[in-house]
Order: structure tokens, then sequence, then C-alpha cells
């Protein structure tokens, strides 16, 4: 019996260090940036006293912010336009026959499958053909169609479990289709639609590789910034930045996660 | 509604595909098949046995390969330990070891190369130590460092998402019937966890495979690999024909991940959503 005992606090305390080891290995190269971005000298090597002179520096730098804007800005209109797509679409392809269906679903995980560098050649080297001068547009463009396909694989298993009943009683009890729709069937497919908006949000700020090929030479987002600067060598302000966007993130998740735990209840 | 009207819906959709997807596709089918001129030749394509390009897709197979293991390896226990646990709420703790997915890529990257630099933060307290320094950036080890740690969360996500939806009566049944914990664990965990532990392989291994930023910023320009070549042909040396046809070259690998998935994730279960 004590030896049973033994043997499950053993294989007890033995996932606890695993779990604590991987942890370690997750976070403590953000926590270094983050003790680091405090650091009031310019190198890693001495700890000359806590200051915020990184961030102040990072607020101050007409660059950063730029980026910083043209990421937040693409972000919002390649998720809202993608999200209005691909729920349209969502609703078009549920009266459309299954074979066809299946056929479009197969196309839509094209970009998800696809290699990112991929991609963004391909479409960069469609607007050269066509063209169009590299810029916030072409950006805008590579993005929103390869936002589309997340919010399709998010609303369309939410269309699924809808009951087609209550969108037909609606309509017998004289709504209209786009007052039903409104009414009876947005409603349950919310939580998909606004999954999808939010995955697609993060994966256009989290975009290095399709912005790097498709943005023009003007337009730097966070992630090409953040690579061409890496480049030359890394300076605190970045350390900063890496800080700031953690803390957001972080935040944005937790508050996203407790209003759908609260959903489910 | 009528449904043909209902399908109009559609349309921008499908115009995005078409613009997005397809013409690109066609577009950079060209481009690989084409030389300056515009006439047809297979050279870009052949290319990739020539120079530098199989020792640097080698190394790209190779790295992805030990990256996807060194991943799996991690990731399996993993879910395991937070299926079985009773650590607070399950959603919280896989919340936890998913959370860095969702911090730029780069940065986390960055974070990797401030820690091993010769001068980095890991020398720093190995030097503090008297102990021997490591000197592993700008290496092949360093890039595969990266990967796992930029790619880890896409293993470790379908992974659970299967793992937590094995029945544990299941489990409970075959210990009743008097299996032993390998015999669960290889004949019930194990199968059922495929569809997952696919769907994680092809989203370590295609990322890896490709990628360019991670061996830039922790090889420091020596670990050359095909997605460097790839890049540098479209940005330093625009030769974009052979850009291209080295492209439709990886196409390959990612036309073997898509048929991967599609023969052991039918049921689309070790989704990322």
């Amino acid at each position: 019996m004590m030896n049973f005992k033994t043997r499950k606090i053993a294989s007890k305390v033995c996932r606890g260090l695993y779990l604590a080891a991987i942890l370690l290995f997750l976070y403590l190269p953000i926590l270094t940036l983050m003790v680091l971005s405090f650091n009031d000298g310019k190198t890693m090597t001495k700890w000359m006293g806590f200051s915020f002179r990184w961030y102040e520096e990072m607020l101050g730098n007409k660059v950063i912010m730029d980026a910083l804007i043209n990421t937040l800005t693409i972000a919002f209109w390649a998720a809202a336009i993608a999200t209005v797509i691909g729920l349209l679409a969502c609703i078009g392809m549920n009266s459309m026959k299954e074979k066809s269906r299946l056929m479009i679903m197969g196309l839509n995980n094209i970009p998800l499958l696809n290699a990112d560098i991929v991609t963004g050649i391909s479409i960069m080297l469609m607007f050269v053909v066509c063209g169009i001068s590299l810029n916030y547009g072409t950006v805008l463009f590579s993005h929103i169609t390869f936002c589309i396909p997340y919010v399709i694989l998010s609303v369309m298993p939410k269309f699924k479990q809808l009951q087609n009943s209550t969108y037909e009683a609606a309509l017998d009890l004289g709504a209209s289709p786009a007052y039903a729709f409104f009414k009876v069937v947005l409603p349950d497919i919310m939580p998909g639609v606004l999954s999808g908006f939010l995955l697609s949000f993060t994966m256009s700020v989290d975009d290095f590789v399709i912005t790097h090929f498709t943005r023009g030479a003007g337009i730097n987002t966070l992630s090409t910034l953040i690579y061409s600067q890496v480049k030359v060598g890394i300076r605190p302000t970045l350390y900063a930045l890496s800080t700031v966007i953690f803390l957001l993130v972080l935040i944005i998740l937790v508050i996203v996660n407790i209003l759908s735990s609260r959903k489910n209840r | 509604m009528n449904r043909n009207i209902k399908r109009i819906f559609s349309g921008p959709f499908l115009a995005f595909i078409l613009c997005g997807t397809i013409i690109p596709m066609v577009v950079i089918a060209f481009y690989g098949l084409t030389d300056r001129s515009g006439a047809f030749t297979v050279d870009n394509i052949f290319a990739i046995v020539t120079g530098d390009h199989p020792q640097a897709l080698g190394l790209s197979l190779l790295l992805a390969f030990i990256s996807t293991i060194i991943c799996l390896i991690i990731a399996f226990p993993l879910g395991l330990i937070l299926k079985d646990s009773n650590l607070g709420k399950k959603g919280f703790m896989i919340f936890v070891f998913i959370l860095p997915m969702w911090m730029n890529f780069l940065l986390r990257t960055m974070a990797w190369q401030v820690l091993l630099e010769r001068n980095g933060v890991i020398n720093l307290i190995l030097k503090s130590l008297e102990l021997p320094l490591l000197d592993i950036i700008n290496t092949p080890t360093a890039v595969v460092l990266g990967m796992v740690y930029d790619y880890l969360p896409f293993m470790v996500l379908p992974i659970y998402n299967a793992m937590i939806k094995i029945d544990n009566s299941l489990i409970e049944a075959a210990y009743d019937l008097g299996a032993s914990k390998a015999t669960v664990l290889k004949r019930i965990i194990v199968p059922l966890s495929v569809p997952g532990i696919v769907s994680g392989i092809t989203m370590v291994f295609v990322p890896s495979l490709t990628t360019f930023a991670i061996s830039t910023m922790l090889g420091g320009g020596k670990v050359n690999l095909i997605g460097n070549i790839i890049e540098q042909e479209f940005t330093v040396s625009s030769n974009w024909n052979l850009g291209a046809g080295l492209s439709l070259v990886m196409m390959v690998f990612i036309v073997i991940s898509m048929i991967m998935i599609e023969k052991f994730d039918r049921e689309g279960e070790g989704n990322m959503l």
C-alpha cells in the first residue's frame, strides 16, 4: 500500500516538474526581455538601474509608432472585411449542393495549409504582373485573403449546429428573410463570428512573411520593422515594445477567455 | 429566400479565392516555368539540384524534421498530463501553454538571440558561475531551438484537442479489463490522438521547412535554408523566375502534407479552432 502511495506521489512530482520545465522554456525568454526593457543602460551586460527610458524613446519614435498604427489598422480592416465576406460566404454555401460546397471548402484550405512564403510571393507576383504597385492596399488585400479561411472555419460549424426550423418558423410568422436572419440566425452564430474576427485580427498582427513580400518600400508593420532592425542590431526600444505587446496580448486574451467562459455557463 | 439569390452571397468570397489564391498560383507557376525572356523552361525547377540548393534543401528538411520530432516529444506527454490532471481549470492550463503563440514570433525569436549571443544573458550567467560558455548562436542548433520555441504551441494545441475528446470511460473500461498503462497508451490513447498528431506535425513541419526569418536571426547568415535562398532571389539577386521555380518545388512538400491531413484527419478533429 505504502509503495503504491509513494509511487503516486513520485509520478505527481514528475508531472509537476515536467510542466514547470516547459513553462520555464516558454516564458523565460519573454521575461528576460521584460527585465532588460527597464534597464537604464544600453547594453544588457550591466544593470544600470531601473528606468522607463526605453519606453519614452519608443513612444517618441515615429517609425515605431507609424508601424504600430499600420499594424493595427491593417489588422482591424482585414479582420472586419474578412468577417463580412466569410459570413456571407457561409450563408451562400449552405444553399449550395454538397459537391460544390466541398470543393469550395477545399479551395478555402489552400491559404491555410500553404507555406506563407509561397502565398506571399505568389500574391506579390500577381500584383507585379497586373502592374499594381505595392503599397498599403496590397498588404491589406493579402491579409484579407489569408484571414477569410479562419472566419469560414469558425462560422461554418455554427451554421451546422443551427436548427433550420427556427428560421423557417420566423418566416412563417411573417418575418422578412433579412429580419429573420438578424433576429434568429445571427444571435446563434455570433460566437463563431466573433472568434473568427479575433482570430483574423491576431493572425494579421502576427504575420510577417506575407507582409514582407506584399508591402512596398514605404510601408512598415511592426513585424517588418522588427525584422529590419534586428538585422542591424537590437536596440532596447524593441525590448520595451515586446513587453508592451506581451502585456496587451495577455490582457486581451484574459478578457476574451473570461467572457467566453461566462457565456458558456 | 430563393436559393439562387442566397448563393450570390458567396460571390465576394469566390472572387477572393480567384484573385487571392488561384490567379497568384497560376502566376507563380508561370514565372517558375519560364525564363526572363518569357520562354518556357524547366531549368528553374531543376535548379533545386544545382549549386548550393540541394545542400540548403537537405539542411532545411533535416532541421524541420528534428524540430518537428522535438516538438512531438515535448507535446505528447504534455497533452497526456493536461488531460489527466485536475490542475484548476483545464481551459486555463492549456491557455498558459499556448499564450506565447499570440505574441509576435519575430519578437520571440529575438528573445532567443538576446539569450544566446556570445555576450548574451545565458553566457553572462554561465560566466558568473565560472561554467564553460555556450556557443551555439549562428549554428543550426540555435535555429532548431528557435523553431521549437516558435512552433511548439502549434503541436500542443491539436494534440491536446484530440486527446481531450477521448472518452475517459473507454480508458477506464480498458483498465477494468486488465490492461496495463502501456497497453492503454498504445491501444487507445495513441490511435485516438493520431488526427491531432498529424495535424501538429504538418503545422510545425511546413513553417519550419520554409522559414527564412528564424534562420536569418539565429543563424546569423551562416545557416542557409531553402527559404533564405528563395527570399534572396526576390530581394537581393532579383531572379524572380528562379525564386518562383524553387517555390514550386517547396509546394510539393506542402501538397504531401495536405494529402496526409486529408487521409488522417477527415473529420477535422485535430483542427486548430
